[in-house]
């Protein structure tokens, strides 16, 4: 009745669906975990919160940045997180004038969501032909009124934003800050920083790169980092050592505030920290480096006429893949999701991003074995050739109900069972 | 499956040609094969890995290794980890009757077991509903479940926690009535404010406190009529409120509240439901609170369960989060679920939506669901029963120790209550008990003027006689010195 990352290929585009390492869960299960109050002294806690300040220091030395707070819940409370960062700096700079925020059209809904959450307009960033931004483009749009460009690379469509120092730059020039969305980190780790690349501030989403379970919609975690100069406008609390032992941390200047009730998602911090420890550095560069190989790979075993890219033929991909699916009819690529069902497999993100007309976002993460990828392009290129002979029909038809009417769902009369 | 994979691959080997020695192995990176990735390579057209990353500008790239551990074991990091948590103080080594927004409850072994399945905890987010029935039937159960215990007809299936949906919810109420002012009740959890606080800070919403009293420890609801204007978008209480006080007049605060066009919003634990009126009986428009007596482990704050509730459908179309709906499959009558409303959602409207919230907590509603399903009406009545019971035990055992007044307030509490101690400082008192294996009595903030040092303990089913005992002893000790 419910498909998961353990039955078969998950590829769910921009998701990460990676394997969730069981012993991570064996740790999150112990009493030191499970019964701790957040509320309790912390020199009663200090056995935890030396693992959670390790982690703030790993996070920060994958991404460049100075300082990292755990206490983001998700990787838009992340953003929400980042966005009232840029919104006070430039109050205390005295630079209200600053009311617009850069998001490229290739980004994921929360990065515009987040922006107007914080207050700011949204300036639609277009990109080209290529996929990728132009810092031309990034130029022409930036202005005295610019607060600052929410940048996820590589982007949406799995493609290295090759001119990202030079965008922020111009960003930075303008006087705005370069806000990292790090839900695609896991094409990039031990490979480049965003701190190298000139981002000011950084979520990460640990339920994705760092392999904590998904959950059916999670919990996961969101934590934010800053480099030197943004560090002090972090949410508290921070994970801090002093001369008696970790303890927790309200006390930065700057600070935005709380937003999640305590600590963080503590169990979920756990879990990434297990996972980043069994990987060490060559681990996790060989994660980015299986992942990405996986991507292009998967890509390349697909007809090319059937699911052609749109943008940025030449170029390699990161983590993931985003092809058009071309069958001459409307609804191709919802059709041919379906039909992947029936193959028990999961469908690739549909309909993402959105500059990608009948779009599939395929992202099958390293933790796939290479028969799998291959099956997956085979089920894929025999789905194509029935959909355009007309042979599909209604599909899906081995799964535990049909083909669902989102239709009539979304014209709903009650949210709740009656009685 | 596995055995047709070894075999495979066995021939691949004999297929190549000899090249390189392995580079290693990792049981998480099952294609970490020279020759697979070198055949991988080969359909790629690269010559190496290193070429698919030739497109990061070189000086960008990192030119050093992570400075980070090496990897390790899974039995070394399992034993480090293991042992380090050890030496937490925590139930069942130490007693904890600490509250505050996260309290010790019992969790039913089969609430655990069903969310230890791996379709649960390793599946995402249900977009294609026909391989995603049983996540979407689950969620409905518990949005069904929760509407049923707070009287209210949808509820969201969940946010990140108490603390952010009532943020949340306070933006709701500004946007859906267009008003500039917002009254919070003054004896709110801190950190509660604190969110709130944070989430309103971009929008242009003046946050007005209202009085507590200091007797009954509950909001003092006089002259109430001159402090809701027209400008009030809506009012946030607790109830229970921080120091475990019931508060009573909602229903008069809600009439007057609604004549004059605004939104009350109610914060609840949601285990004291069983015991105390339910929001939607006394005119609450949204319903905030916290999950996490609902089968949820306190996690040292995380991952909980933020529950959000809305009084009609009308204004389920202004409200944040995920909503699961039933519906049928196209072609027959056959009930199914899936993800309803979706146009409110960041996915979909991106700038324009109701809120930027995507990741949530679907994994503790389901939790949740679980614990509701099996205690079920009776159940939880004799579980409020319970609780009630042993917390006023507790609260007057305390009273017979030197230098304590217990509880402080005189209103009425469910399971958590403050005590307000003679010559001695209650954060020492709160460290002290810790060091004896009793973790209670969390400060109450000085901002909250109460004149007094007083700490707030929480007493729940998990307690036993002799527990009760053991907190008493290690309190007279605390106060005493």
């Amino acid at each position: 009745m419910n498909f998961s990352v353990e039955l078969g290929m998950y590829p769910l585009g921009s998701c990460t669906m990676k394997y969730n390492p069981k012993v991570s869960e064996l740790i999150a299960s112990s009493d030191g975990m499970r019964h701790a109050h957040p509320l309790q002294p912390e020199e009663t806690v200090q056995g935890l919160l030396s693992v959670l300040h390790e982690l703030g220091e790993m996070l920060s030395e994958i991404t460049g940045m100075h300082r990292f707070s755990l206490s983001t819940a998700a990787g838009a409370q992340g953003e929400f997180a980042g966005v009232l960062m840029i919104r006070k700096y430039l109050r205390e700079h005295r630079l209200t004038n600053k009311d617009e925020i850069l998001v490229p059209d290739s980004a994921h809904g929360t990065n515009p969501a987040s922006a107007a959450m914080g207050g700011f307009k949204v300036v639609k960033v277009p990109s080209g032909e290529s996929g990728l931004v132009s810092a031309k483009a990034v130029k022409e749009l930036t202005s005295e009124n610019t607060a600052g460009m929410m940048f996820t690379v590589p982007n949406t469509l799995g493609l290295f934003e090759g001119e990202v120092v030079e965008i922020s730059k111009a960003v930075h020039d303008a006087g705005g800050l370069m806000y990292y969305d790090g839900a695609n980190m896991n094409a990039l780790l031990g490979k480049t920083r965003p701190g190298d690349m000139g981002f000011d501030i950084v979520h990460l989403n640990l339920h994705k790169t760092f392999a904590t379970p998904h959950g059916g919609g999670e919990p996961g975690a969101g934590p934010v980092g800053a480099t030197k100069r943004l560090a002090e406008y972090l949410p508290v609390p921070v994970v801090s050592k002093g001369r008696s032992g970790y303890y927790l941390d309200y006390d930065l200047e700057q600070t935005v505030g709380r937003l999640k009730g305590f600590v963080g998602n503590s169990a979920v911090l756990l879990r990434a920290y297990a996972y980043i420890r069994l990987l060490g550095a060559d681990g996790l560069g060989n994660v980015s480096s299986l992942a990405v190989l996986a991507a292009n790979y998967l890509w390349r075993l697909l007809d090319s006429e059937a699911y052609p890219v749109t943008h940025g033929r030449g170029l390699r991909r990161k983590h993931e893949t985003v092809v058009s699916v071309r069958s001459g009819l409307p609804g191709g690529a919802m059709q041919t999701a379906k039909a992947l069902l029936d193959y028990g497999m999961h469908a690739p993100t549909v309909y993402f991003p959105l500059i990608v007309s009948e779009a599939l976002m395929v992202e099958p993460t390293e933790s796939e074995p290479v028969e799998f990828l291959d099956e997956y392009a085979s089920a894929l290129n025999r789905i194509s050739r029935e959909l355009k002979e007309g042979r599909l029909g209604n599909v899906p038809r081995n799964t535990s109900v049909g083909r669902v009417d989102e239709v009539k769902a979304s014209h709903p009369t009650t949210l709740k069972v009656r009685w | 499956m596995l055995i047709l994979i070894v075999l495979r691959r066995a021939r691949r080997r004999m297929m190549m040609k000899k090249n390189e020695p392995l580079t290693g192995s990792h049981p998480l990176l099952p294609n970490l094969d020279q020759e697979i990735i070198e055949e991988m390579l080969l359909r790629i057209g690269a010559s190496s890995v290193e070429e698919l990353f030739s497109d990061i500008p070189s000086d960008i790239r990192l030119k050093r290794g992570l400075r980070l551990p090496e990897g390790q074991s899974e039995s070394v990091v399992r034993r480090d980890l293991q042992s380090r948590l050890a030496s937490n103080k925590t139930p069942p080594s130490s007693l904890c009757f600490l509250g505050g927004g996260v309290w010790p409850h019992y969790i039913p072994a089969a609430v655990e077991s069903v969310v230890s399945r791996q379709e649960f905890y390793t599946s995402y987010t249900p977009y294609q509903p026909e391989i995603s029935q049983g996540m979407l039937q689950a969620l409905f159960e518990y949005q069904s479940l929760m509407c049923d215990l707070l009287r209210m007809e949808a509820c969201n299936s969940s946010m990140y926690d108490w603390a952010s949906a009532a943020g949340e919810a306070t933006r709701m109420a500004a946007k859906v009535t267009g008003r500039r002012r917002f009254l919070l009740c003054g004896d709110i959890g801190p950190t509660r404010l604190e969110v709130i606080k944070a989430y309103v800070s971009p929008m242009d919403l003046e946050l007005q406190a209202l009085p507590l009293d200091g007797r009954s420890g509950a909001t003092d609801f006089s002259a109430l009529s001159s402090r809701i204007t027209s400008e009030v978008a809506g009012v946030y209480v607790e109830n229970p409120n921080y120091f475990g006080v019931l508060e009573e007049g909602l229903l008069d605060l809600s009439t007057l509240l609604h004549e004059r066009g605004g939104l009350l919003v109610v914060g609840v634990d949601p285990l004291s439901l069983s015991i105390v009126k339910p929001p939607g009986e006394y005119g609450a428009d949204i319903v905030v609170g916290e999950g996490q007596p609902l089968g949820i482990p306190m996690n040292y704050g995380g991952p909980h369960l933020g529950i959000f509730a809305v009084r009609d459908l009308r204004l389920a179309r202004s409200m944040p989060g995920r909503l699961i709906g039933m519906t049928t499959e196209k072609d027959s009558e056959q009930k199914a679920f899936s993800m309803v409303l979706q146009t409110r959602e960041q996915h979909i409207r991106r700038e324009g939506a109701t809120s930027n919230i995507c990741t949530n907590q679907s994994l503790m509603a389901v939790a949740a669901s679980c614990y509701l399903a099996m205690l079920g009406k009776t159940g939880l009545r004799r579980l409020g029963e319970v609780i009630i019971s042993n917390s006023h035990y507790a609260a007057k055992r305390l009273s017979r120790v030197d230098g304590v007044t217990s509880p402080l307030f005189k209103g009425p509490f469910f399971k958590e209550f403050a005590v307000g101690y003679e010559g001695a400082r209650a954060v020492s008192v709160y460290r002290r008990m810790a060091r004896r294996g009793v973790l209670g009595g969390y400060p109450l903030d000085r901002g909250f003027r109460l004149g007094r040092e007083a700490g707030l303990f929480c007493v729940t089913e998990v307690h036993t006689h002799a527990d009760i005992e053991r907190l008493a002893a290690a309190l007279e000790e605390a106060v005493k010195r």
